[in-house]
């Protein structure tokens, strides 16, 4: 089955204007795709879109197949079955994506217990194989979010969606608030854990550099609609649409400087 | 929009109630103290709306106290407004003990009973209309001054206070220039609140004999002298209730409408 | 400029005869908040006039600190920060008209209840650059140099009529650059100044910094951690890992041939399409 088939998907606004526009897409088992944009291209909407988590007054039209669930225009307490099993999201900003008040060992626990049923001595022993999945070392389970940094943080917000076993793995700027040095480190980590687990990989992200390293294909988004798509290669050695080639010239132009001093 | 409409709705229900007060100024249907009414007579005829136990004309007392509910909100929002705002400032410019110390007197202001400051003043002056706005004034200010000082600090944090700073701006002309056109709107909003509240707060405080004495018949005296009648004289209730709603649910909306035009972002760009 | 690489040669400040003059420089500095350890410690760095000065590092590395310490807003607890030679005095008006900040959140940089025109046309009230001379006359040279100083960023005069809500992120980056440019200064310290900027918009503020620096003579001072930024714009290169300066020199010798592990690292961390995994 297809993981993630979306179909003429729109983001419409309580006012009528839609922030999406007639997008459509589908991610293979295990296949990596980037949506690139920049900001209000409304690659998060998507995002949000696909879970069935828009905020109030947007709304979904078209169809979005995730695992085989329509996400549009299901009830809610229907989706909260196919959330976190068919897919899961690690967002942008860790420090928000973790509960202030709960140490992190706990947060994880929950899913664990959700998606395996596990209890007592063996679910500590799952939280505990669950961060060492993420380089985290076992002190942080004891930890509240704020304690530790915000590397760590987004590798337990990975911990968690992974937690869940998804089909499909979405990924919204994940590193896009780290440092270059933590960036690549938490870049990798998620490179070798789609990798080895089989799962596909949503990929959401402004930066080209960034998603020329990890989707094989790539979707650009400008204002709600799709610009291009294509094999990564392609899209970046020869953008056909003005955007696109707007958006590569620009990255080229910046990195041009860098590696004219260090090739 | 929708905005505009309920500002509009505002204004209209203050007016009134303005109006009626700057009337009552000018001209009233009888003298406030004038007793010869007959007791109780109901609504119409010589009295329009009929008179309370004490034989005096009701539309009057209400007129009246319109200017009393008027003249203690106002007056007790600039006490409420001046005090809170300066301790505000001072606090929110604070750093460490000094901070310290002024949040606690303003939780202890804040923790102390209205009524019982109201009785404390009460004693130590004599029920007054001054004594109302003092004491509603001084309950009000420790509320106005924690949010000031919330309101401060976060301005402090942006950086173009900071850039302010590098343009080697002096620091009142900071806050005269950025601090407190930032804080206004949502100042200004509370304090239209406050304002309603106020007019409850003489209400209350007038209901128990705290409020200002006659002949300055206020709402909330009306309310409590009508209670014993209620069911033969239902009007003596009725009316100064309506228009203490009126009163309040008008500054209410007039302060959201506020908040809409004082925000540059809110307001429709040309 | 001495470098002081792994080996950890103390990189000196002061400026030696015939070379260019420094500008602005800190000389040992440290700093720490009360009863908190230290952000930075013994730090010199130097901006020479003409020369770019990055500060590259990550965050909470101290790069912000030693900005705020270099724009006089904090004091060191230790060492110099030294203007022209002589020791930053607070309130120094030369001082706060020569060097001039840009930050990172063009949204938080530009007070939203100001029109552009007085954003941009109060270091000029504040330090008293108008001359003298009538309301009337000092609001029309006001005027006239917000509209210099718009027009040197690329945004039409009639900007100035507007609020800084009605531009996009880009714009306002602009209108924060032109603040930073009417008082004519000769340094500019930017802190992260495109960070927060999309990638079309992030190489057009990066062109127009470089343009700018030639144009008005400036020297920028970037705090960046995006080291295609720092290549762009900036001759000279300060690596600061935790609160010290562990390699700087010019950027090509940094850069090109990195000395100390931590150099080494960033320059293999930073996402280049060069080297794109999916692109080989």
């Amino acid at each position: 089955m297809t993981p993630l088939e979306v179909a003429g998907l729109s983001v419409r606004r309580a006012d009528g204007r839609d922030l999406v526009r007639d997008l459509s897409f589908s991610l293979a088992p295990g296949e990596r795709l980037g949506l690139i944009g920049e900001s209000g291209s409304g690659k998060s909407l998507t995002a949000l879109a696909v879970m069935g988590l828009l905020p109030a007054g947007m709304t979904a039209h078209g169809s979005v197949l995730l695992d085989g669930t329509q996400m549009v225009g299901t009830p809610d307490r229907k989706l909260n079955r196919v959330r976190g099993r068919a897919a899961a999201v690690v967002f942008q900003e860790p420090l928000t994506a973790l509960d202030p008040l709960m140490r992190v060992g706990r947060q994880l626990a929950w899913p664990i217990r959700r998606r395996r049923g596990l209890r007592g001595a063996a679910l500590r022993a799952a939280v505990q194989d669950a961060l060492a999945e993420v380089r985290l070392p076992e002190r942080v389970a004891a930890a509240y979010p704020h304690e530790i940094s915000g590397g760590q943080r987004q590798r337990a917000a990975i911990a968690m969606a992974l937690a869940c076993e998804p089909a499909v793995l979405i990924a919204d700027e994940p590193t896009t608030a780290l440092d270059v040095t933590v960036q690549s480190e938490v870049l990798a980590l998620l490179d070798g854990l789609v990798a080895g687990r089989g799962m596909a990989l949503l990929f959401i992200t402004h930066d080209l550099a960034v998603v020329a390293d990890v989707a094989d294909r790539v979707v650009v988004l400008k204002d709600g609609s799709m610009v291009e798509s294509g094999r990564t290669r392609d899209i970046v050695r020869e953008p056909r649409h003005a955007y696109t080639r707007s958006l590569v010239d620009s990255a080229w132009a910046l990195e041009g400087e860098l590696d004219r001093l260090a090739p | 929009m929708r905005g505009r409409l309920t500002f509009t709705a505002g204004c209209v229900l203050v007016a009134a109630v303005l109006l009626v007060a700057a009337v009552s100024l000018v001209w009233l249907p009888y003298d406030p103290s004038d007793t010869t009414g007959g007791r109780l007579a109901p609504p119409g005829g010589e009295h329009l709306l009929g008179t309370d136990k004490l034989g005096r004309d009701l539309l009057t007392q209400l007129m009246v106290g319109a200017r009393i509910a008027l003249t203690v909100g106002i007056g007790s929002v600039l006490v409420g407004g001046l005090i809170g705002v300066t301790a505000g400032l001072l606090a929110g410019f604070a750093t460490r003990w000094l901070d310290d110390v002024l949040s606690a007197a303003l939780d202890i202001v804040i923790a102390f009973p209205t009524l019982l400051l109201a009785m404390l003043v009460v004693a130590a002056r004599e029920a007054s209309l001054g004594s109302a706005v003092l004491a509603i004034g001084l309950a009000m200010s420790g509320v106005v001054a924690r949010l000031t000082r919330v309101l401060v600090k976060q301005v402090l944090t942006q950086d173009y206070i900071t850039a302010s700073r590098t343009s080697g701006t002096s620091w009142p002309r900071v806050v005269a220039e950025h601090v407190l056109p930032n804080i206004a709107p949502t100042l200004l909003v509370n304090l239209a609140l406050q304002l309603g509240l106020a007019v409850l707060a003489e209400a209350a405080l007038s209901y128990l004999g705290l409020g200002p004495p006659p002949p300055n018949a206020s709402w909330g005296r009306l309310l409590q002298e009508a209670q014993a009648t209620v069911l033969t004289a239902p009007t003596g209730a009725i009316a100064p209730g309506v228009l203490l709603v009126v009163l309040v649910v008008g500054v209410n909306l007039v302060a959201d409408g506020l908040r809409d035009l004082a925000d540059p972002t809110r307001r429709r760009s040309r | 400029m001495t470098r002081a690489g792994a080996g950890g040669r103390a990189p000196s400040a002061g400026p030696t005869s015939g070379a260019p003059p420094a500008v602005l420089a800190a000389h040992e500095v440290g700093f720490a908040y009360r009863g908190g350890r230290p952000v930075l410690e013994d730090v010199s760095v130097t901006v020479t006039a003409g020369r770019g000065l990055a500060l590259v590092g990550e965050s909470g590395a101290g790069k912000t600190t030693l900005l705020r310490l270099l724009l006089g807003l904090d004091r060191p607890t230790s060492g110099r920060v030294l203007f022209d030679g002589a020791a930053v005095a607070p309130g120094d008006r030369a001082f706060r008209r020569a060097v001039q900040p840009v930050f990172q959140d063009p949204y938080s940089s530009l007070d939203p209840r100001r029109r552009v025109g007085r954003i941009v046309s109060e270091p000029l009230r504040s330090l008293g650059l108008l001359a003298p001379g009538s309301r009337a006359e000092r609001r029309d040279e006001a005027g006239r140099r917000v509209a210099e100083a718009l027009a040197s960023v690329g945004l039409p005069p009639d900007a100035a009529r507007r609020y800084p809500h009605e531009f996009s992120g880009g714009q306002r980056q602009r209108i924060a650059i032109a603040r930073a440019v009417v008082s004519r200064p000769r340094v500019l310290l930017a802190d992260e100044p495109v960070s927060a900027l999309d990638v079309t918009t992030r190489i057009r503020v990066v062109e127009l910094l470089g343009r700018l620096a030639e144009s008005h003579g400036l020297t920028v001072v970037v705090v960046s951690h995006d080291l295609s930024v720092v290549a762009a714009l900036c001759a000279d290169t300060a690596i600061i890992e935790r609160g010290r300066v562990v390699e700087q020199g010019p950027t090509a010798d940094v850069l090109g041939s990195p000395a100390h592990p931590y150099t080494r690292k960033l320059l293999e961390s930073v996402p280049r399409l060069s080297r794109a995994a999916r692109l080989r």
